[in-house]
């Protein structure tokens, strides 16, 4: 038995929702692969060389994989899927794109979004906004996975020293191209990894007002999410959204500053280990998930708290 | 050209579905259903694609039982023109849905297609990426934007980092997020003029797909309830709590 995981990166760092995946591949058991797929990624597969958890590092480089188009990164994992019983992606924007490709054209389903390992071939997972956690056993050749990455405590990342081969023709499929990005540029850690997030939603007013979280955010190292409805509204962008549809994330401390408490938004933090809300509705439904809650006008209460940290 | 848009009758967003006592399944008995949030979402990209002369005709498709057929009809009435029911009895997992659609595209022969990024019940988030694959056409998932020009698309997809725009060539495969574009409401006139637009029902036999599953649903449990917190009187009480109770800060 053996796990295929396609490592996550930008072709320069190996992200670190990788080393939680890898977590989920060692709980599944048997040996463990990382496929590294970019363009120029010789660095992200030497990193990827040192993780214990990894027996082997499979590159593929390729200004056709350089964007992680999915076209593309699916027929090069079909190209040597028959190796493996398992194969795992991270439940990020990228594995959520190409790894169902992979799933289908293996004429099998996709096991989505994991959050525990029961057995090699059975898995729990949330459905319905977290609302239910479901047990799901696949009776498929091969267990295609997509994983989240808040579930599972990330393995180690220096010690090992995995053997580094190359796989593959280059697959371009010559359907898709990639045009441009407007990534987010922040020196705040990232959000689904970060151990404190300060969020937002509607009751912020407007996107300057969010200068107040980032105030206590750099006081606390955290990051800052959002409510759909701050997104919605075009305070912050949308890679800040936290939820059902946005990210996952389960930090330490969740402070939760004007957002009444959706169940999409609580399917995205109620996982956190401490959570805090500051509302000015004492009936706000987030107050049912805080474990501690403070009724205030933001306004003051946000300026005042960054004042005494 | 032509435009198929996939849609679901799931769960009202606004409901907290309950798991059953016997941890079979969740309880959907007499609880309110609706279209799937970014199924209208694509149905509301598809009639622009229309409104601006870009598409000549917006086909809806939905698969389970007879029920569904009201979020046909509401598709319909938001300005699709025709629809497709194909009769299943339980809901068919992703992989069957794909090999479904899969048919109704070689059939149809539209030049794009557009889904819902997810489906708010099983939250799955892959059937566009697989019916992409089966008909061996390009994805433009999470996308915001969507512009059509000659025959290829460029999306704009929203994505952990931010925004990535990509260029497919057509057919492609959409799937909506969010900030695509906000739905109308359908007006009284069109919701009855929706009644009496064509549906179609097909069966899986039909498009000679066999519909079965190696997935198997061993138990539904609602999860871990969070312990009721307190009420702080004051930002003094709130940080002396993080630091000296949780210990977080
Ligand atoms: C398909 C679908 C997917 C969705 N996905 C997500 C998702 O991933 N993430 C998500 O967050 N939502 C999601 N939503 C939206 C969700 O249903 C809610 O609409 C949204 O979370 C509300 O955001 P909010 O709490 O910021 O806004 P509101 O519900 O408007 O709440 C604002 C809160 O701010 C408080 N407030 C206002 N002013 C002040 C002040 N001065 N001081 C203190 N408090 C104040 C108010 O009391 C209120 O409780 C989704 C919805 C749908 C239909």
């Amino acid at each position: 038995m053996t796990t295929l995981v396609i490592a996550e990166h930008d072709n320069k760092e190996l992200k670190p929702v990788t080393l939680n995946t890898l977590a989920a591949a060692q709980a599944i058991g048997g040996d463990v692969h990382l496929l590294v797929a970019g363009s120029g990624c010789g660095a992200v597969a030497d990193t990827a060389a040192q993780i214990p958890a990894v027996s082997k590092v499979l590159t593929a480089d390729s200004p056709a994989y350089e964007h992680q188009l999915a076209e593309n990164v699916s027929k090069l994992v079909l190209s040597i899927a028959a190796d493996y019983s398992h194969i795992l992606a991270s439940a990020t924007t990228t594995g959520k794109n190409f790894l169902p490709r992979v799933a289908a054209l293996l004429d099998v389903n996709q096991i989505s979004d994991i959050i525990s390992v029961e057995a090699d071939d059975t898995f729990k997972r949330p459905i319905y906004a977290g609302n239910a956690i479901a047990t799901v056993q696949s009776a498929d050749a091969v267990k295609v996975i997509t994983v989240r990455g808040t579930a599972f405590d990330a393995v180690e990342n220096s010690g090992g020293s995995a053997e580094i081969s190359t796989v593959g023709e280059s697959c371009d499929a010559g359907i898709s191209s990639f045009v441009g990005e407007e990534l987010a540029e922040s020196d705040r850690p990232e959000l689904t990894a970060a151990s404190v997030v300060v969020s937002g939603g509607r009751g912020m007013g407007n996107g300057e007002n969010f200068d107040l979280l980032y105030k206590v955010a750099d006081k606390l190292g955290a990051a800052v999410g959002a409510s759909r409805a701050a997104v919605d509204a075009g305070f912050v962008p949308n890679d800040m959204q936290v939820g059902q549809t946005g990210k996952m994330v389960a930090p330490d401390l969740y402070i939760a500053v004007g957002i009444s408490g959706a169940i999409q938004h609580l399917a995205g933090m109620k996982d956190s280990k401490i959570i805090v809300a500051i509302n000015k509705d004492e009936e706000a439904p987030i107050f049912q998930v805080a474990d501690y809650g403070l009724v205030a006008d933001l306004f003051e209460a946000v300026p005042e708290l960054e004042g005494k940290l | 050209m032509k435009v198929l848009v996939a849609v679901k009758r799931v769960i009202d967003y606004n409901v907290k579905v309950r798991v059953k006592a016997d941890n079979s399944d969740v309880d959907l008995a007499n609880v309110k259903m609706a279209l799937n949030p970014f199924c209208e979402i694509a149905v509301e990209e598809a009639v622009r694609l229309k409104e601006a002369g870009t598409a000549d005709e917006v086909v809806v498709v939905s698969i389970g039982s007879k029920s569904c057929e009201e979020q046909i009809r509401t598709a319909l009435a938001l300005g699709a023109d025709r629809g497709i029911r194909i009769e299943t009895e339980d809901a068919p997992d992703s992989l069957s849905v794909a090999k479904l659609l899969e048919k109704v595209v070689e059939k149809e022969a539209p030049g794009l297609v557009i889904l819902g990024k997810q489906a708010i019940d099983s939250d799955n988030n892959q059937t566009g990426q697989m019916l992409a694959a089966l008909l061996d056409r390009p994805q433009g998932t999470f996308a915001s934007e969507v512009n059509v020009s000659g025959d290829s698309v460029q999306v704009t997809r929203e994505v952990d980092g931010g925004l990535q725009t990509v260029e497919l060539a057509m057919p492609a495969i959409v799937t909506t997020d969010l900030r695509l574009n906000e739905p109308r409401y359908a007006a009284l006139p069109n919701i009855m003029k929706a009644k009496r637009k064509p549906l179609e029902v097909l069966s899986p036999d039909d498009l000679g797909v066999s519909v079965s599953s190696n997935l198997t649903l061993l138990r539904v449990e609602p999860p871990a309830e969070r312990q009721a917190g307190i009420k702080v009187g004051s930002v003094d009480e709130l940080l002396e709590k993080l630091r000296n109770e949780a210990k977080v800060i």
